[in-house]
């Protein structure tokens, strides 16, 4: 009887959560009965949407087990984590007619080992191993060095019946860093990403109505062709497909082709999911824009230009000065200084041909960018300021509004006032579209491209 | 009512079956105490040191100080649980005993540990289970309390700490001051033990805090050789003889015998062996095998043992590798040889993303080339998994494209990889273990 129930149970589980038979087994293997005892610690690793939380939590609700499934982004401090502990495994919820309190206060480890051996006496589930699952375990790592060893050796400490379960992304051996001796060994486990098929066999059941699950799998797997090299994330790939759907049955919709008619159907999608990849994959425009431009497309059947994207801030309005200003930064940060002379003084004399030594320097392109003291960048800009500039507290605030702006950095913070150290943090796109604006030539100037 | 009912199903209703899961599951996941003969003959000595140590504060009133240090997993904790069990079953000793537990990784500082002693000693600021009062009241109650009691009528008062070292870490080492000192005068009997994984524990205390403690210390290592090692395997696997079907438990104990003569498990065991002679070495490896234990499957055979051990044995970072996009996957080799053409030095995503087009340009027809964005998403995904980590931590002052970062996979891992990659083109295979010309 008691057979028959738990081999029922354990199908349904494998009906709601596809390919992941073997680490639900293993799982349920090490839970045992509510009443044995289980080991202290289990740790599940595995790429983002492999299914670790779905699993962990599915198996927690349908076995109606005691637990407590708390994501550790959501907790800034230890305290609020252990209150939330504490709260799910009374089975108490912070509504509006409690006036969102939780059950207790708990400042610390010593308290919260307290209070949760009296919550679970008062629940009555003593004879039960209380599951409490932390969703993102990494955050652990920057919480008190004493919480993610107390975790793992909860059982011990509190004398309780309890397993802590914690999901992450990252391997174990990068959580044992900083914590010196005084951790403990969970069972680890791995949840491996997911295999081209079953990424198939799992999106197949997100089928639109009207059309048969062949036919989605067929546009998936071609969706898959332009994706898959770049992408293996279930939740992104699932994304996608919803979302480029409409336009890929957009000929079968006028009547131009049928559902078999897959070449033309591909013809049709290939140059959209292209694009798709450079836009929507870069979150470069919201999936809400990209339905949009899909109708308008559809709508003008023209060639529609395309959405305005995020990536096209590149455009920023700044003073005439600031302008300058950027650019001297720029041409300092790039520049090596001992070329400084050849570039912007008019007499510089004879230009040494060093040629020996130039094929080894890598290019300061890849390099990024150096630190420059503040008077060679106001030298650089006077020399490329045509105009005579006064050095007025204006141009030197517009220096320090260009840090805010995060457009320059500063350097070392020792010396505010004395001689600051500055980096440009733009890009060579951005700065060359505002020299264009000021018709100023970069390219001459820097050193990359005229030696 | 309820409670008490459930409780009471599993020595009942349950059939054997159950009831052995019960056992060896308690034995492996370490929250039971092996029985007293099995501490007595591998840890004798210690033992009755200690024991003597604890009968001599509670008897005879005499202050004491000592420290249980050894290995992770040498059974420092099993030690003093089984001695203190036998002390609470004396009634002699247990009326003139008090004992007070604390651990370094709950009582993080001096005001949690004197509020949890005061609390565990039922002092008169204790209410139900709260303490009242500020810290220097605590302490200044709490020492008054100590120190008014003498030789002969106090109840002696056992202080065990585990995880001794984090307690040296609090500030100016006040509680273990405190406590060494009342150890040193003739007040109440104390009797302080001290554990903790540290060898170099001694080290850690404060010049006068040292001087005080009594450098009583009990090691508990590791002594096991592999034939005691194969006798702790089988005789944690070993079923006692009073379970409710003896001819049932003759066939386990005999099964687990014939076991222990597998040429199969001898390798396996050997192999732990190797890598860890500790018991929780040991019990992790029985974990799944015990666990995997039920009704259909009612015996331990020896694929259990080499599938629990070929689990344990991943290399976690290869498996988290194989999950990574073809994309990635050119990333990280392209990093590879960043790494060994600038003799491990750090190296930034420009000078990656110049390496990657170099590949591309020469095998285009071969893997579809990118934009930058989308090897820059690429990468930031991989920086998110902790396989290439930025030299100079979190500082937002340089553009992500410039920040220095530095690879962490081996080249052992990355060639594993390789090996095992679903559809891996094999031109990343020929570039992955050749560099491209410069």
């Amino acid at each position: 009887m008691a057979d028959v129930e738990i081999d029922s149970e354990c199908s349904n589980i494998n009906q709601m959560i596809l390919c992941r038979q073997k680490q639900v087994a293993l799982l349920k293997t090490l839970m045992g009965e509510p009443s044995q005892p289980t080991c202290p610690s289990v740790f599940i690793y595995g790429h983002g949407a492999t299914g670790k939380t779905l699993v962990v939590s599915t198996l927690l609700m349908t076995m109606s087990l005691p637990h407590a499934i708390v994501n550790c982004i959501e907790c800034q401090s230890s305290r609020q984590l252990l209150v939330r502990i504490l709260d799910q495994v009374a089975n108490h919820e912070p509504r509006p007619e409690n006036n969102y309190c939780s059950l207790n206060r708990c400042e610390n480890m010593s308290v919260f080992v307290r209070l949760l051996k009296k919550t679970i006496e008062e629940r009555g589930i003593q004879d039960q191993t209380v599951y409490i699952v932390l969703d993102k375990a990494e955050r652990l790592r920057n919480m008190d060095a004493n919480i993610l060893p107390a975790f793992l050796n909860l059982s011990q400490l509190s004398g309780c019946n309890v397993c802590v379960v914690l999901l992450s992304q990252i391997v174990w051996e990068k959580f044992l860093f900083g914590f010196g001796s005084n951790f403990f060994e969970p069972f680890v486990m791995h949840f491996p990403d997911y295999t081209k098929n079953e990424l198939l066999h799992i999106i197949a059941k997100d089928t639109p109505e009207g059309y048969s699950a062949d036919f989605y799998s067929s546009y998936v797997n071609l969706l898959m062709s332009i994706f898959y090299m770049v992408c293996r994330d279930l939740n992104e790939i699932r994304h996608l497909a919803q979302l480029n759907f409409p336009k890929y049955v957009e000929p079968i919709t006028k009547g131009e082709a049928t559902e078999r008619d897959s070449h033309k159907l591909w013809r049709h999608i290939e140059p959209h999911l292209k694009k798709a990849l450079q836009t929507v994959y870069l979150r470069e425009v919201t999936s809400e824009q990209w339905e949009k431009y899909q109708l308008g497309e559809t709508s003008q059947q023209g060639l529609p230009s395309q959405p305005s994207s995020l990536s096209s801030r590149a455009q920023i309005e700044l003073p005439f000065y600031s302008k300058y200003l950027l650019i001297a930064a720029y041409l300092a940060s790039y520049n090596p200084a001992r070329y400084d002379r050849r570039f912007f003084s008019k007499h510089h004399g004879k230009i040494k041909k060093s040629a020996v030594n130039r094929k080894k320097e890598t290019s300061h392109q890849l390099l990024g960018p150096k630190a420059f003291p503040l008077d060679r960048l106001m030298a650089i800009f006077y020399s490329i300021v045509d105009s005579r500039v006064a050095p007025t507290a204006n141009v030197f605030s517009q220096i320090s509004s260009l840090v805010t702006l995060q457009l320059l950095a500063q350097v070392g913070h020792e010396d505010q006032l004395d001689t600051p150290k500055y980096k440009c943090t733009v890009s060579l796109e951005f700065i060359r579209s505002i020299a264009r604006t000021v018709s100023f030539d970069v390219i001459r100037y820097l050193y990359d491209f005229v030696k | 009512m309820m409670p008490k009912r459930t409780r009471q199903d599993p020595t009942e209703g349950n059939s054997v079956i159950q009831k052995v899961q019960n056992i060896l599951r308690s034995r492996v996941c370490r929250n039971e105490i092996p029985p007293t003969d099995i501490i007595e003959e591998s840890l004798k000595v210690q033992r009755q040191h200690l024991l003597d140590l604890i009968y001599r504060c509670a008897v005879q009133g005499e202050s004491n100080s000592a420290l249980v240090t050894g290995p992770h997993g040498g059974g420092k904790t099993m030690l003093v649980s089984s001695v203190l069990e036998e002390i609470e079953s004396d009634r002699n000793v247990r009326n003139n005993l008090l004992i007070v537990r604390l651990n370094g990784l709950l009582q993080t500082d001096d005001k949690i540990a004197i509020q949890e002693i005061t609390r565990q000693l039922r002092l008169d600021n204790v209410v139900g289970d709260k303490v009242f009062g500020s810290f220097a009241e605590n302490l200044a109650f709490l020492l008054e309390a100590l120190k008014t009691g003498n030789r002969e009528e106090a109840q002696s008062v056992l202080f065990v700490l585990e995880e001794f070292d984090l307690f040296a870490h609090h500030k100016n080492q006040t509680l273990l001051y405190n406590l060494f000192d009342i150890c040193q005068s003739a007040q109440t009997p104390i009797a302080v033990i001290g554990i903790t994984r540290r060898l170099d524990v001694v080290e850690l205390l404060e010049k006068r805090v040292k001087s005080r403690f009594s450098h009583r210390r009990i090691h508990v290592f590791n002594t096991l050789n592999f034939p005691e090692y194969k006798e702790a395997f089988q005789r944690m696997l070993t079923l006692p003889s009073d379970l409710k079907d003896p001819k049932f438990v003759k066939r386990w104990n005999k099964d687990v015998e014939v076991l222990c003569g597998n040429a199969t498990v001898h390798d396996v065991l050997k192999k732990t062996y190797q890598l860890d002679k500790s018991i929780c070495g040991l019990q992790s490896l029985l974990l799944i095998p015990v666990c995997k234990v039920t009704e259909d499957h009612p015996e331990i055979e020896a694929v259990d043992f080499v599938e629990s051990s070929k689990h344990i044995a991943t290399d976690s970072k290869a498996a988290m590798l194989h999950g990574i996009s073809v994309l990635q996957l050119c990333l990280v080799i392209a990093m590879k040889h960043l790494t060994d053409m600038y003799d491990g030095d750090a190296f930034n995503f420009e000078m990656l993303h110049n390496e990657y087009l170099k590949f591309m340009q020469r095998k285009a027809h071969v893997v579809q080339s990118f934009e930058k964005p989308v090897v820059l998403k690429a990468f930031e995904q991989l920086v998110a998994l902790e396989i290439v980590k930025p030299v100079d931590g979190h500082g937002s002052r340089t553009q992500k494209e410039y920040r220095a970062m530095s690879l962490l996979v081996t080249s052992a891992q990355l060639t594993e990889v390789m090996n095992t990659y679903p559809g891996c083109p094999s031109e990343l295979k020929h570039w992955a273990s050749n560099p491209l010309p410069t």
